[in-house]
């Protein structure tokens, strides 16, 4: 099967050799980059002058002008009228999209024909600005596809983005005639203006049977959902106003109107607003006495006073997006870029890109009727979240309204997720505006599930060759009740484990699993062996943890099976003075670490350290041999936003042949070298993930004045 | 490359010549030219959009929820009217809500007595002459701001939407509803339950454990009926093409209705053989995938099951407006598939990553537990629904539906900023406020102001994360002048309770951080006690983080729960005699709790911390934190602690047993979970010296 997605490997690394050939395929290709480079500088030393520029070479000098006629006759045939029940699974047609191991539609353009009628009169523009801008980003996109059998989706040249500019029936004979029409099926016209005077329809009138419409002012009784898309009507201002993005903040007015031609109604409902108000209300309107030269569309008025439109609206809290002969307007996108938070007053308009975009985030929405009570609504609105709103709202433009590619792209992307559902963006991945990605967290493992204790863990126990130690190890490890397996990791190559008979006899499995190689990081490998969720890292040499600690220790997991639960806590601290970050081991009152030579974790965690550990960290880790356990600690805590839990009381971890854990951490170079971990991993991450705490999880009874025969955990923090 | 380069859009060389699509003094004038005003169009599409093109705007009349509320009306059962046992729970479970009123004058919305479920005439449950009889309900005005519940409609062959009377203007919300005859943003598609789904608590569901890669027997399963005519038929007679008797298990029999061996066809004998091999729930335990196939009509019992079991729903059933799609996103919780590509869908699940089944596995389980596993939720959900319509600007976001707690754990009234709730903390990558709010209760009656209260506001106030104290005085005398209290370096207010045992958790608008510290007058708790425990909720703001605690248990013999504060290795209740928690709680406490529960908490007594106790543990699944507690004097160890000491005591005792017991009751299950650990400062008792040590005052 192909699949889109990486499959998990349950045996050997697979991204590593994928990398590879990834970077292999850069080379060359920025090897033939250059090599062509070369070529055609040295080429163009000896071409003719009178090409201009590289850009010719690729694409043919055409002009708009010069595109094939087509007379329409009279009577050629006209589409059915919308049909208002169709629906994906009745007017669309899946087959044409077949099975594709991408999860992309493709999308066919029909090329651009001027259409004219019987007496040769042009049945509309032959593409506005927009329309053009519309094709080349889909043209330029991956949905493309030139091969007008293997598409799924078509769509026509024929630019009906604006109903007014067209002749209704010219243009749905046009339709009719397109080549693989068919009743519209699997057609997708592009309309922001819809419906003409005096009653203005919310959807385009043009005959189109089938065709899904990309709108921009469907109400709620034209709008199919699920079949038709939402538009934004786009405001051509977005592409010649630079307007920098302001903090979000308080600002001079606390609602702001700034359209013209508002109907009389609704002009004296705002202006009692600003009568009950005063000055946080600001109305504008157009300005009647501007010079000659000065474009009406980028001034506004209040009074005597002229303000730049649409720089206006970034003064401005709420701006009023309020329904004029259509639904749809294109202030709304003004007034996102500024962001201004817009407050719609459109009864049964049905938002752009609602399928996917949470307006509640951004916008607030106020029924017509309530229009008096605009101010106080607003005012219940906490400041932080206004905030939040103003910041949602910029990001709504910046990506979904600023030019007709963002918008042609994000239509067909909500096309593509209804053909296939299981590889559709998620509601993360529409709304978060990028500061929030960054710096939210959700959690993998996010439902509160305390494990069965009947599960168990199982100690995984990495070993060189130490085998006494070792089999202290086991022996002391095997007396735990919850230890449900035990898996030794064999990591020494040059020499054989010895054999099954000297190995202590236990009452649960015992796994000898074989590396191929001497890496810390096989140490977290998700080994099929591991039956259970509960994972205890042991090193060969803690032989003086007790059964009670160990334990009370996997039933502190339980609790928080979302983190890492161990004995010996850590410290990263700030040093002011190096201005990096320092290792701290000594006895301190805060943990943001536990070392995971004696440490409870989910399973989970051993894939996303093998498959998903960030940039180099892994084999940073196995080149040198150090640091696995930091590198697991930031791991979990990136992904999780959570903190360890340290449990027990502080224990001194010696034995005569030890080298880990204490033993190594007094050695000066071993403190140097785990600091330095700790600011590599902090640059990988591009954070610091690692939460400090100053708790730690002791029994309930722990020192407390009573029989000891009767406490769950008695033997705790003995030396 | 040429050849290529030209089949693509061209770029015209007069591109930068072509004019907009409009010009932009027109966009920007989009005046309204039509004959009506806004008002008289609105009033023109009343009479426009009604019945199958019902709107909230057009069909609901908002006015009647804006002076009391969201209040909802049950029509007064009738004797001679015999009711289904699931229509009888829903009715139950709307007269319980905190929404319900007895009188109709305040009603925003109103539920008919007559069952409405089952509106297959074939069935014995179809009650006929609806129409009639609403004509004659003086409240039904054409139907608005009725809501109708349903859940079979039509009948044999066709199974249409039809109700066989006419709903006018009500809210229908239905199982199996078709998007066709679905009117968006005014009906709500329900899930099709059984008679048996419980009235309230409800199981759980049925994952345990988290692993990746899903460690589950099969990927895909099915089993169900296969119609060989009729509707339906056209995806249940094509599922058993993708049995493949390995991972993949899709059984199907003939065996339904009467006449089945007339239509019977030549796979028929052996399905139905292989059929009676593989149990329902044994497949249902044990696969990755479930397929929920349309039946006769779109909706199945075993989309429910299938949620519960933690088995993935695939579904196959096109048209289906999803049950409430309007919040919930099933694109986290579900396959979406499509009845024409059956073929596909075992390589495409095939190609679903095992991090997103893990996601799908828990999202499940999460709806499941918040809208579905009882009546009660079902109920809820459709009303919070219809609420959030009726002031859009207070309403829950669809990220608030999709996340744990779920929405119906969250009030639109308290707050619309993810910030201010304890739970979103991570995801809104904010932390909680750095000061909390102390709020003791006085209740003696000795008119001065005793010496532990004394010492405690001292204590209290010492705290460099104090940012005010409120004193609730709950006591018949009024409280001593301003110059009896001490004198404190944050601000002291009174505030004068109505000496009512819930007015601890009363959500006074005085408590602006997010932690309240509560507190009893006897309460005794030295400065880095306060300092520790408050570091520590700051780790857990979803929780009660406190000093004294109780221990729930099963008493097998009496049948019944009890609770002891003897020293226990366990513990699942933390006093709220000196306790941290989120301020959010006491809006749950006082507005999402139904009156009733109130009213019995403040009739019993040492009652209301339980039900606190209680409530966050039903809305977080988790237990509440202990942390170190100084060791007592004698004879400052407070009442509650001691518990069964005297005759007062013993009664106290045996009413806290009651009031758990009918909390558990109202609940629907045991919501409390036990803990086995107690959070001490990292250097607690350890052998270094005090120096060190940043709270050594708690080991004394």
């Amino acid at each position: 099967i192909m699949c889109a997605s990486a499959k998990y490997n349950t045996r050997g690394p697979a991204l590593i050799p994928r990398m590879k050939t990834k970077h292999r395929i850069y080379y060359i290709t920025l090897f033939s980059i250059v090599l062509l480079g070369l070529i055609a500088t040295g080429m163009f030393q000896f071409w003719p002058h009178s090409i201009e520029s590289s850009s010719d070479w690729t694409v043919e000098k055409r002009s708009v002008h010069g595109v094939p006629v087509v007379k329409l006759p009279a009577d050629s045939p006209i589409p059915e009228r919308g049909d208002l029940s169709c629906r994906m699974h009745t007017c669309f047609d899946v087959y044409r999209c077949g099975f594709n191991p991408k999860n992309k539609i493709k999308v066919y353009i029909y090329s651009l024909k001027k259409y004219v009628d019987e007496y040769g009169t042009s049945v509309s523009n032959t593409i506005s600005r927009e329309y053009n801008e519309l094709l080349t980003a889909i043209s330029d996109s991956e949905f493309y596809t030139d091969d007008v059998n293997r598409a799924c989706l078509f769509v026509p040249s024929i630019d009906v983005l604006n109903q007014n500019v067209l002749r209704i029936k010219e243009t749905a004979q046009a339709l009719a005639q397109l080549s693989r029409w068919d009743r519209g099926t699997n057609h997708l016209l592009f309309n922001m203006l819809p419906g003409g005077p005096p009653d203005y329809n919310t959807a385009l009138d043009v005959p189109r049977d089938r065709a899904l419409l990309a709108g921009g002012g469907f109400s709620t009784w034209t709008y199919r959902q699920g079949y038709d898309v939402s538009i934004p009507v786009y405001s051509p201002l977005s592409a010649e106003v630079d307007l920098p993005e302001r903090g979000p903040g308080p600002r001079r007015y606390f609602i702001l109107s700034s359209q013209m031609a508002l109907h009389p109604e609704y002009q004296s409902e705002l202006e009692a607003l600003q009568a009950e108000n005063g000055e946080s209300v600001l109305i504008l309107d157009k300005c009647t006495n501007l010079s000659d030269g000065v474009p009406a569309v980028r001034k506004r008025c209040y009074k005597n006073q002229v303000f730049d439109y649409p720089q206006v609206l970034q003064e401005s809290m709420f701006c009023v997006v309020l329904r004029g002969a259509r639904l749809g307007q294109a202030v709304l996108s003004d007034v996102l870029q500024a962001g201004c938070v817009p407050v719609i007053i459109a009864d049964s308009y049905i938002l752009p890109f609602s399928e996917v975009l949470d307006w509640k985030r951004a916008s607030v929405v106020i029924p017509e009727e309530k229009m008096p009570e605009m101010y106080s609504i607003l005012q219940s609105i906490p400041q932080r979240q206004i905030e939040e709103m103003q910041r949602q709202a910029r990001w709504f433009w910046e990506a979904y309204f600023r030019s007709m590619k963002a918008i042609a792209l994000a239509t067909l992307q909500i096309i593509n997720d209804r053909i296939y559902p299981y590889a559709a963006i998620s509601y993360e991945e529409w709304n978060d505006p990028p500061a929030v990605k960054w710096s939210s967290v959700s959690n993998p493992l996010f439902l509160p599930l305390i494990p069965p204790q009947s599960q168990g863990f199982t100690a995984i126990v990495l070993t060189y060759d130490r085998v006494e130690s070792l089999f202290r190890v086991i022996t002391e490890v095997s007396k735990v009740p919850s230890l449900s397996k035990l898996l030794v990791v064999w990591n020494n190559q040059n020499k054989n484990p010895p054999e099954d008979s000297l190995w202590p006899k236990i009452r649960v499995p015992l796994k000898v699993v074989r590396t191929a190689e001497n890496k810390l990081s096989n140490r977290f490998f998700p080994y099929d062996e591991i039956e259970t969720e509960a994972v205890l890292a042991i090193d060969d040499d803690i032989i003086m943890l007790t059964s009670d600690e160990l334990q009370f220790g996997y039933e502190v997991w339980r609790e928080f099976p979302d983190r890492l639960v161990g004995y010996p806590g850590r410290l990263h601290l700030w040093d002011h003075e190096m201005n990096k970050w320092k290792y701290e081991s000594e006895w301190t009152n805060e943990v943001s670490m536990v070392l995971t030579g004696a440490a409870f974790y989910h399973k989970y965690f051993n894939y996303l350290y093998t498959y998903k550990m960030p940039g180099d960290i892994k084999n940073w880790v196995d080149a040198h041999m150090n640091c696995e356990d930091i590198a697991m600690n930031f791991l979990v805590a990136n992904v999780t936003g959570k903190s360890v839990i340290k449990v027990t009381p502080r224990k001194k971890f010696k034995c005569p042949e030890c080298t880990a854990i204490d033993g190594l951490s007094l050695d000066q170079t071993h403190m140097v070298e785990r600091s330095e971990c700790i600011n590599k991993f902090a640059s990988v991450f591009g954070t610091m993930p690692l939460k400090v705490v100053e708790h730690r999880a002791d029994p309930v009874l722990y020192k407390d004045d009573f029989p000891e025969k009767l406490k769950s955990f008695p033997n705790i923090g003995s030396l | 490359r040429k050849a290529e380069a030209r089949r693509n859009w061209p770029h015209w060389v007069d591109r930068s010549l072509l004019k907009n699509f409009a010009d932009p003094e027109e966009l920007q004038r989009d005046g309204d030219p039509s004959l009506l005003s806004p008002r008289e169009r609105r009033a023109a599409w009343l009479s426009i959009y009604k019945n199958s093109r019902c709107r909230m705007e057009t069909c609901f009349d908002f006015s009647r929820c804006e002076k009391n509320g969201f209040k909802v009306f049950t029509y007064p059962r009738e004797r001679d009217q015999p009711i289904s046992e699931s229509y009888g729970k829903i009715l139950t479970s709307i007269e319980r809500s905190r929404y319900h009123t007895p009188n109709p004058e305040e009603a925003c919305l109103f539920i008919l007595s007559i069952d409405t479920l089952d509106r297959d005439h074939l069935s014995g449950q179809y009650v006929r002459n609806v129409d009639e009889k609403i004509r004659g309900f003086p409240l039904w005005n054409g139907g608005r701001n009725h809501l109708i519940f349903n859940l079979y409609s039509g009948t044999w062959p066709n199974y249409t939407e039809d109700l066989g009377f006419d709903i006018g203007q009500a809210i229908l919300a239905k199982a199996s509803f078709d998007t066709e005859s679905f009117r968006p943003g005014f009906d709500i598609s329900i899930p099709l339950f059984s008679k048996d789904h419980p009235q309230r608590g409800g199981e759980r569901g049925w994952l345990y454990q988290d692993s990746v890669p899903p460690k589950k027997k099969y990927l895909l399963v099915f089993k169900g009926k296969r119609y060989l005519t009729g509707i339906g038929s056209g995806t249940r007679n094509a599922l058993h093409h993708i049995h493949n008797g390995k991972d993949i298990i899709s059984l199907t029999t003939c065996k339904h209705g009467k006449d089945w061996q007339k239509h019977k066809d030549t796979r028929c004998d052996k399905d139905n053989v292989d059929y009676e091999k593989f149990d329902y729930q044994e497949l249902l335990r044990n696969s990755t995938f479930c397929i929920v196939p349309r039946g006769r009509r779109l909706g199945s019992f075993r989309f429910l099951e299938a949620l519960q079991a933690a088995c993935i729903p695939v579904l196959l059933s096109d048209g289906w407006e999803l049950p409430f799609a309007e919040a919930i996103d099933w694109g986290k919780a579900a396959v979406v598939g499509s009845e024409k590509l059956l073929l596909q869908i075992p390589s495409t699940i095939r190609c679903i990553h095992p991090e997103r089944v893990l996601a799908f596995q828990q999202q499940t389980q999460f709806l499941w537990d918040a809208y579905f596993s009882s009546v009660d939720k079902i109920v809820h959900t459709t009303l919070e629904i219809i609420k959030d319509r009726l002031s859009p600007h207070r309403s829950r976001s669809r990220f608030l539906w999709n996340t744990l707690p779920g929405g119906l754990l969250v009030l639109p009234e308290f707050s619309t900023h993810l910030g201010d709730f304890p739970f979103y903390y991570l995801q809104h990558g904010s932390s909680p406020s750095k000061k909390f709010t102390a709020l003791i209760r006085v209740v003696s009656q000795a008119g001065s102001l005793s010496q532990s209260i004394l010492r405690l506001i001292q204590a209290v106030s010492g705290s460099q994360y104090c940012a005010q104290i409120l004193v609730l005085w709950s006591c018949e005398k009024p409280p001593p002048p301003r110059g009896k209290w001490p004198q404190t370096t944050v601000p002291l207010t009174i505030i004068q309770g109505r000496r009512k045992l819930s007015d601890r958790f009363f959500p006074y608008t005085a408590i602006q951080t997010d932690a309240a510290l509560s507190l009893d007058e006897h309460t005794s708790l030295s400065t880095s006690e306060v300092d520790f425990a408050f570091v520590v909720w700051r780790s857990f703001p979803e929780r009660i983080v406190g000093f004294p605690t109780l221990s729930h248990f099963w008493d097998p013999e009496q049948g019944r729960w009890g609770y002891t504060s003897q020293w226990t290795n366990e513990l699942s209740i933390v006093l709220t005699t000196a306790a941290f928690y989120h301020r959010y709680y006491h809006s749950l406490f006082t507005e999402y709790l139904p009156a009733g529960l109130r009213e019995l908490v403040d009739s019993l007594a040492a009652c209301e911390d339980i039900l606190m106790n209680v409530l966050v543990a039903a809305v977080t699944k988790l237990p509440p934190i202990k942390v170190t507690q100084r060791k007592q004097h004698k004879d400052t160890v407070p009442q509650q602690v001691k518990g069964t000491a005297g005759a007062a005591g013993s009664r106290r005792f045996s009413q806290r047993q009651d009031c758990l017991n009918q909390l558990v009751d109202w609940f629907g299950y045991m919501p409390l979970v036990s803990s086995q650990m107690r959070l001490d400062p990292v250097l607690f008792k350890d052998q270094v010296s005090v120096l060190r040590k940043k709270y050594p005052r708690l080991e004394r």
